[in-house]
């Protein structure tokens, strides 16, 4: 798109043109106490050298700690070539481009991005991405309500153990559309979902979230939740990391069936921690569902010369065809760092991405065995685990994690504020980055701090 | 000119009905409407025993070019859905009052079958609209 400049006198010939005097004029119809008007608390306005000084300050508190919090974003190795490629210029937008004649590169790469993402979470269909994992899970539970027409309760089975900020974004998108969440409690013991323990009768349930691994990092059991919920007309919808899909089963197989959607955030595929983001979120379904699909979906066709080629598809659901009656109002994505992601999982390969999520495992189980030798540390569940786990302390969390953060260690995330049941209680996570001796740094920053 | 067959009955969003005589109608887009259209894609139908409200959104015709709803005509049940379309959703383009119908319902009152407009009224609707 070029550049175009315009002066003063331009603006004044497009107002004559258009018959409106002053460009505020153009936004009359907004009536005025709908207005936001002026920003009250703001402190006055500061040169450009001394907000840069402050930032710079601000900046040099993040310090780089030793990470073991996880929590939906994960700290894993990243090829220097990912980023080096990504930022190239031809790749630099966050949009799926619409002209397919100008831009047969990109719409390939998206096009092999759903075409790994269908192969990960082994189902039919991938889109060209979501914002990220948590609003995936509201589009994921929106698809679902429009796709169980033999449904019309509009309920979803949540799980507890379903990450506590996805579910409270799922609550945001959904409540003011007649759907009704409704929680499903975790077993004291394991931290998963007991399949024993649903409902024999549980009447109309449109759809059940399943998580793998839950929040807490726990395995749930897949193949009996997802056979309980088609037992019952309830469609299934995965929210999975994408890295664990290269070492457990991924929710094409779960059951008899196979789920039905899948998504989650794609933050660990290639997408460097940064304060919360941009991350990516990936959907992935069934062919049965495609047309409940948000978002742009990429189809690979072939020209008049019988020549490969690809293209948008199935967009006459979308918003700028179908307008208020759009699947979903996502126009756009997160094109740049699905092209990380797409680079990420090319460089690795299906045994790369498989060595990164067994050595993540073992870094774990290796971190919650010296943690546990410690008095008054233990597990919280017994329950097989991937790269995460939620131990008890003898202490408050917070307390703990300040005293560590003193000695230079990120040492995971407080339960206590989103699950107070569960008292005394910290997640943990160590991925591939993790060394031996960062483990036993972080067992000797505990031991110490608990003894004090 | 499109095809406007004078025995059935037709809707202001391009739907026809037909009815069977026995209490039950037979719904499906009319041969302006698919024009309109272009190629058919896909055709999501109504679940058989649904209850329908006249005016309710019950079926989605999509094309190429767009998606498109379809709603219930009369008030009543669907008794029988065209599940063929669901592999040949082209018959729609080639025999929308034939072989491409949408569904079949049982009515709730026939009487709300003389609300609906004629052949006559149908064609001067069309005519009206392309101006």
């Amino acid at each position: 798109m070029p550049f175009i400049p315009h002066t003063e006198a331009d603006v004044a010939a497009m107002l004559e043109a258009i018959g409106v005097a002053h460009i505020e004029d153009l936004f009359d119809e907004i009536p005025p106490e709908l207005r936001a008007g002026s920003l009250d608390g703001l402190p006055e306005g500061r040169d450009e050298l001394a907000v840069s000084q402050q930032l710079r300050a601000h900046a040099a508190r993040d310090a780089q700690p030793l990470c073991f919090a996880g929590g939906g974003a994960y700290e894993h190795h990243i090829p220097a070539a990912v980023w080096e490629i990504t930022s190239r210029g031809e790749y630099y937008s966050a949009y799926t481009p619409y002209q397919a004649e100008a831009s047969q590169g990109t719409l390939q790469l998206l096009y092999e991005f759903q075409t790994m993402m269908a192969e990960l979470t082994a189902l039919e269909v991938s889109n060209a991405s979501l914002y990220d994992g948590a609003t995936a899970l509201a589009e994921a539970v929106l698809m679902a309500v429009r796709g169980n027409r033999k449904s019309k309760a509009r309920r979803i089975l949540m799980p507890r153990s379903v990450h506590p900020r996805y579910r409270a974004v799922v609550e945001t998108i959904v409540r003011h559309q007649g759907i009704t969440l409704e929680l499903l409690d975790f077993d004291a013991s394991g931290g998963h979902i007991a399949p024993p323990t649903l409902p024999a009768e549980p009447g109309d349930v449109t759809a059940l979230v399943i998580p793998q691994p839950n929040y807490f990092g726990a395995l749930e059991d897949a193949d009996a939740l997802t056979d309980w919920a088609h037992a019952h007309g309830a469609l299934v919808i995965g929210v999975v990391n994408p890295t664990a899909m290269a070492v457990i089963a991924p929710p094409g197989e779960w059951g008899e069936q196979g789920a039905d959607i899948a998504c989650g955030e794609g933050q660990p595929l290639g997408i460097p921690l940064a304060s919360g983001g941009p991350y990516f979120g990936f959907l992935c379904c069934t062919q049965k569902l495609v047309r409940q699909m948000p978002g742009r979906i990429i189809g690979a066709t072939e020209d008049l010369d019988g020549q490969r080629g690809y293209v948008l598809t199935l967009q006459a659901r979308e918003q700028h065809i179908r307008r208020s009656k759009a699947t979903s109002n996502i126009c756009t994505n997160q094109g740049l760092m699905t092209t990380a992601a797409t680079l990420y999982m090319t460089l690795m390969g299906p045994q790369g991405l498989a060595r990164v999520a067994a050595q993540c495992h073992a870094n774990t189980r290796a971190l919650v065995e010296r943690l546990c030798a410690i008095d008054g540390v233990t597990p919280l569940f017994e329950r097989p685990r991937f790269h995460e786990a939620a131990l008890r302390l003898p202490r408050p969390a917070l307390e703990v994690l300040d005293a560590l953060a003193e000695r230079g260690i990120l040492g995971g995330i407080d339960l206590s504020a989103d699950y107070p049941g569960l008292g005394d209680a910290l997640l943990v996570c160590a991925t591939e980055t993790r060394s031996e001796a960062d483990l036993d740094a972080y067992a000797s920053a505990l031991r110490e701090v608990l003894s004090a | 000119m499109s095809n406007v067959p004078s025995e059935l009955k037709y809707t202001k969003a391009h739907e026809w009905v037909r009815d069977e005589g026995d209490g039950s109608v037979t719904v499906g887009i009319t041969d302006h409407a698919q024009e309109l259209l272009g190629d058919m894609v896909y055709v999501e139908l109504p679940e058989p025993g649904a209850a329908l409200e006249a005016g309710e959104e019950c079926a989605v015709v999509e094309s190429v070019k767009a998606a498109s709803d379809v709603y219930a005509p009369v008030t009543g049940e669907v008794i029988d859905i065209n599940g063929d379309l669901e592999e040949m959703p082209e018959v729609v383009n080639r025999d929308p009052y034939g072989d491409g119908w949408l569904f079949h319902m049982k009515l709730e009152d026939e009487a709300e079958l003389d609300g609906l407009l004629d052949a006559e009224a149908y064609i001067e609707l069309i005519a009206e609209e392309s101006h």
